[in-house]
């Protein structure tokens, strides 16, 4: 049985994902769990991500997840969504500085408050917020029937930087070039909501169900 | 190319049905929120937003059911204002599945409950709604001042203070209207849009009074809002969000089509 577990580690609001992950499920079972045992014998897992980076990591810690987290991305699919993309790279900026789990390499920064719009007109807002396109920087199963530059939704003041190249599986822009979609191995993490954006979003979704690592 | 700027339906919602008026020709029932939510969806909507303007606390309850459904349904952001005066009035939302909150009157009345809120939720789902109306005469230097109660009570606060006040309270958006244009459809108040959101770093939803598709295009373009909010525009079918789409779009305005 295909069993998708999605991770709450208190910060609440998992509703959206697991509706979007029931709607393109294929009848896979869909639990929302702050238990490692049940991360563990889980076909798959999905990271969520909201609030702040030390929140997260401090909850994940606090419920004993953390291993179970970094087990699953060696022995199964797992995507990690905004926040929780941020928390599986090595540090980030907000809060001070928050040490994160590094199952990939990089740092998470704060965008630059001097950004501006192209013809230098008007400052960019922070947070990046609203519908930016995704391009498909390697081929990845994830972005199958995905149109190259389609637009998914953001909303994030941080953005990751990657210290590997080659983990890079999309980019976009907003003042500067970010990772907005990284890969390594079972692991695939994004900085858009998937859960929120739309066809594309539950396109991606859907190929994560159908997702098996060779 | 980047991001782009966002076109929002509005639908003010009375105990679980939408008011106003909304007409679709293929909807049967028009004012059930869930389906009026599903179409703007397939019609391209980039958010949803509900106004909960139900007058009894006993129906509140009603919303959040509304909020759980259509988040079942529709895979873009919600947000839900009206009635938002607690923290766990945004935990019962967040959790019926909507993505911020809108915090209006409660704001005014105890500033530090947006902090609070930032605090707790993240200040992506914090909305401070803004009511401004003029209040500097003709000849003398603009000057908006917030006003509660549907734009019937002066607070004496100056819109774009309060603004920048909110931000630093942790407010991730502003939802700025402008109650001189709200229900004129003579477009927004674009001095009061481009004051504000060039006075404020977070993004800024213009709002009150577009009769037109290209009223759309000037809150975005002279406004430099980054998204429009409109209701009755699209309810009575006038237009459809593709039409507004393509109309900003041939504007030089980068939407998602």
């Amino acid at each position: 049985m295909n069993t998708i577990a999605i991770i709450d580690y208190g910060m609440g609001n998992l509703h959206s994902v697991a509706k979007a992950l029931e709607l393109v499920g294929d009848n896979a079972k869909i639990i929302i769990t702050n238990q490692a045992r049940e991360i563990k014998k889980a076909s798959r897992v999905l990271f969520p991500g909201v609030g702040a980076i030390r929140d997260c990591i401090e909850g994940l810690n606090r419920l004993a997840l953390s291993e179970a987290l970094k087990e699953a991305a060696q022995e199964k699919p797992v995507l990690a969504v905004c926040v929780g993309m941020q928390a599986v790279m090595n540090s980030s900026e907000e809060n001070n500085g928050v040490d994160c789990l590094g199952i990939l390499p990089g740092q998470v920064k704060l965008f630059p408050v001097d950004m501006y719009t192209p013809d230098n007109e008007s400052r960019l807002k922070i947070p990046h917020m609203g519908w930016n396109q995704v391009q498909h920087v390697k081929d990845h199963f994830l972005w199958k029937g995905i149109a190259q530059n389609s637009r998914f939704y953001f909303v994030h003041s941080y953005y990751v930087e990657s210290e590997d190249e080659s983990i890079v599986a999309g980019s976009t822009e907003y003042g500067v070039k970010f990772s907005s979609a990284l890969t390594k191995d079972n692991l695939f993490a994004v900085q858009f909501h998937p859960e929120k954006s739309q066809h594309a979003g539950l396109a991606l979704l859907k190929n994560f169900v159908n997702w098996s690592v060779e | 190319m980047g991001l782009a700027k966002r076109i929002i339906p509005c639908l003010d919602v009375d105990s679980g049905r939408v008011v106003k008026g909304v007409k679709f020709v293929d909807i049967r029932d028009a004012g059930d929120p869930v389906e009026i939510a599903k179409r703007y969806d397939e019609q391209g909507a980039d958010e949803i937003t509900f106004l909960d303007i139900t007058a009894s606390s006993d129906d509140r309850e009603t919303m959040v059911h509304v909020v759980e459904q259509v988040a079942g349904q529709v895979f873009i952001p919600l947000t839900v204002g009206g009635g938002i005066r607690k923290v766990e009035d945004i935990r019962r939302m967040l959790n019926a599945g909507a993505d911020k909150v809108a915090i209006n009157t409660a704001a005014v009345f105890n500033p530090e409950f947006v902090k609070e809120a930032a605090e707790k939720f993240g200040s992506q789902c914090i909305v401070v709604a803004i009511d401004a109306k003029k209040t500097s005469a003709k000849g003398e230097i603009d000057c908006w001042q917030i006003f509660t109660h549907g734009g019937r009570k002066a607070t004496g606060l100056d819109a774009i203070e309060w603004a920048k006040k909110m931000v630093a309270f942790g407010a991730g958006e502003i939802l700025l209207t402008s109650m001189d244009r709200d229900g004129t459809r003579e477009g927004f108040d674009i001095e009061l849009t481009r004051a504000l959101s060039e006075a404020v770093s977070v993004p800024v939803i213009a709002s009150g009074g577009v009769g037109h598709l290209d009223h759309l295009s000037e809150g975005i373009i002279s406004g430099k809002a980054d998204a429009v909010l409109a209701a009755s525009i699209f309810h009575f079918g006038e237009y459809t969000m593709t039409q507004a789409k393509q109309h900003m779009q041939q504007a030089g305005i980068e939407v998602r089509l």
